[in-house]
């Protein structure tokens, strides 16, 4: 379903992300694990257009989006839910969603989606900037899955969230994931989150992947030992 | 007592007058905002298509004279919207050739702009002469509505304030009911994150700028029938609009209103009282003076960090 084939990509003149190869199938979830400053983030960038890449290519569901630009690759159904939210803060959270809806429906919010978020279509009038942190990211979730995505991308999504929501967003990624035949992959480095989660574990370290764990035999300390400072 | 209704009558039609210049520096400044708040591009050339706008309905008008003299009243409603037209057009192009080039610059913006500005003031003083011209008015345009004996309100300043008011009106509508509207304020709050969820940047700017430029030539078609229009016509704006936007506040169109009234009548009404340097240092200084208290414009949306 999503593929990277020797992706590399970085700033300037330092290369961040080495030749990475990942093959996610459809359904599964696949966490990145991995410290600040190990490439996750630049990982993410990189995908979504937003920071050229080097050499590689990207397939989501046989296509190679690798040449497209941002807005086309979301077409492609890559959606990506930034570090930090990077919701429209001035904008309500009704309107916040509408971006990601395609032109095909006309500004109305599929019914599912508020399902999945009770707590956005009681809030909906309200300004983005005005919720709190844990409501912001169930928002940035929904808009991105308002482009009807084939691939989730989620970096570090429980970044500065109370342990409730925390439990909150596991559940629901885990629905949308039967409810919508979603593949996603997150960049963590919370293990507990993950562990709940992820079909299957991967370590960066300095933008290679080091360790590749599936959840049977994911070995909590060794991954826990790259985590710790 | 004479003298008091006297007064207020002088005030009430210098006021009036003030409402029309507000609506040539409102129809400006909305195209303005809009393009400097969504693309962070400042647009010396803004004037410019004001007088592209203008000279539109010029030619119009002396086509219409010339072929098809019956149809005199009505032309101008069909040269409101072929200068918003060629204005658009030309906006586009503009973005297109020059403006899409430059995002990362955006000092060489303002150089490129202003050089714009110069290319377009001397093309129109190639193709129309440097003596200023009037376009024909048509008959219900000219003359006025006698209020009381004292008070008279000109035609045409009332037919200026109508159509600003539809066109602001549409904008709103356009901005904040539309598909292109959310897209807009989208890009303007964060275009990186816009592209990531699936929108056109590049379209979206593009028709912005268009229709930025479109708008300043409804303004020259507003223009034509307060003033007479000459290359430069839409240079002499350019510095109010800008004083404009930035007093209203840069994102928003409410505050653009209210800061483009404020000038406007300050500016009309001192006009009246001193002379016309005097009204503008009057004006000058009460804008810099809230300012200094208000960096950020008049209006700004509040939301928490």
């Amino acid at each position: 379903m999503f593929s990277l084939n020797q992706w590399a990509s970085g700033y300037g003149q330092s290369q961040i992300l080495h030749d990475l190869d990942l093959t996610v199938a459809k359904r599964e979830i696949v966490a990145v694990m991995g410290r600040n400053g190990m490439g996750k983030t630049t990982l993410f960038k990189s995908l979504m257009g937003i920071l050229p890449q080097w050499h590689g290519q990207v397939t989501v569901d046989g296509v190679d989006v690798s040449a497209l630009h941002t807005h086309q690759r979301v077409a492609k159904g890559l959606a990506y839910v930034p570090q930090g939210r990077m919701i429209f803060s001035h904008m309500s959270v009704l309107e916040n969603i509408q971006t990601g809806l395609p032109a095909s429906a006309r500004g109305h919010v599929p019914e599912d989606l508020y399902a999945l978020f009770p707590v956005l279509y009681d809030m909906r009038g309200r300004k983005g900037g005005n919720l709190s942190g844990g409501q912001q990211q169930q928002l940035a979730i929904a808009r991105a899955l308002a482009t009807q995505p084939k691939v989730l991308l989620l970096d570090e999504p429980t970044e500065g969230i109370q342990p409730s929501i925390i439990k909150d967003i596991a559940r629901t990624l885990k629905d949308i994931r039967t409810l919508r035949d979603l593949t996603i992959v997150v960049s963590e480095q919370v293990l507990s989150f993950t562990l709940d989660i992820a079909d299957r574990f991967l370590v960066i370290e300095k933008g290679r992947f080091v360790v590749e764990d599936t959840r049977a035999n994911v070995d909590e300390a060794s991954i826990a030992r790259y985590l710790s400072v | 007592m004479a003298w008091l209704t006297e007064f207020g009558a002088i005030a009430a039609m210098q006021a009036f007058n003030g409402l029309s210049v507000f609506c040539v520096l409102l129809l400006m400044a909305l195209g303005l905002a809009i393009i400097f708040g969504q693309m962070g591009v400042i647009n010396m050339a803004h004037g410019e298509f004001l007088t592209v706008g203008a000279y539109t309905t010029y030619v119009l008008s002396g086509l219409t004279l010339h072929y098809a003299p019956s149809l005199q009243p009505y032309y101008f409603f069909l040269a409101i919207v072929v200068a918003f037209v060629i204005a658009g057009a030309l906006g586009w192009l503009v973005e297109w050739a020059m403006i899409s080039r430059l995002y990362h610059r955006p000092l060489d913006t303002l150089l490129a702009t202003w050089g714009l500005s110069l290319v377009m003031q001397q093309a129109l003083r190639s193709i129309f002469g440097a003596r200023e011209v009037s376009a024909e008015l048509p008959e219900w345009l000219m003359g006025s509505f006698s209020l009381t004996d004292a008070i008279d309100i000109p035609r045409n300043g009332l037919f200026t304030v109508a159509v600003t008011l539809l066109l602001t009106g549409g904008l709103f509508l356009l901005l904040f009911r539309s598909r292109w509207g959310l897209h807009v304020r989208a890009t303007m709050q964060n275009r990186v994150m816009s592209r990531a969820v699936g929108i056109d940047t590049r379209r979206v700017d593009r028709m912005t700028f268009a229709l930025g430029c479109g708008v300043a030539g409804v303004a020259g078609a507003v223009f034509t029938t307060i003033g007479s229009t000459g290359p430069t016509a839409g240079s002499l704006y350019i510095v109010d609009t800008f004083l404009t936007v930035v007093f209203g506040g840069a994102a928003s169109l409410l505050g653009t209103i209210a800061s483009a009234f404020a000038i406007a009548q300050t500016q009309s009404i001192s006009e009246f009282f001193m002379s016309g340097s005097m009204a503008k240092v009057l004006t000058l200084s009460a804008v810099i003076l809230i300012l200094l208290l208000r960096p950020q414009g008049l209006f700004a949306s509040k939301v928490r960090k």
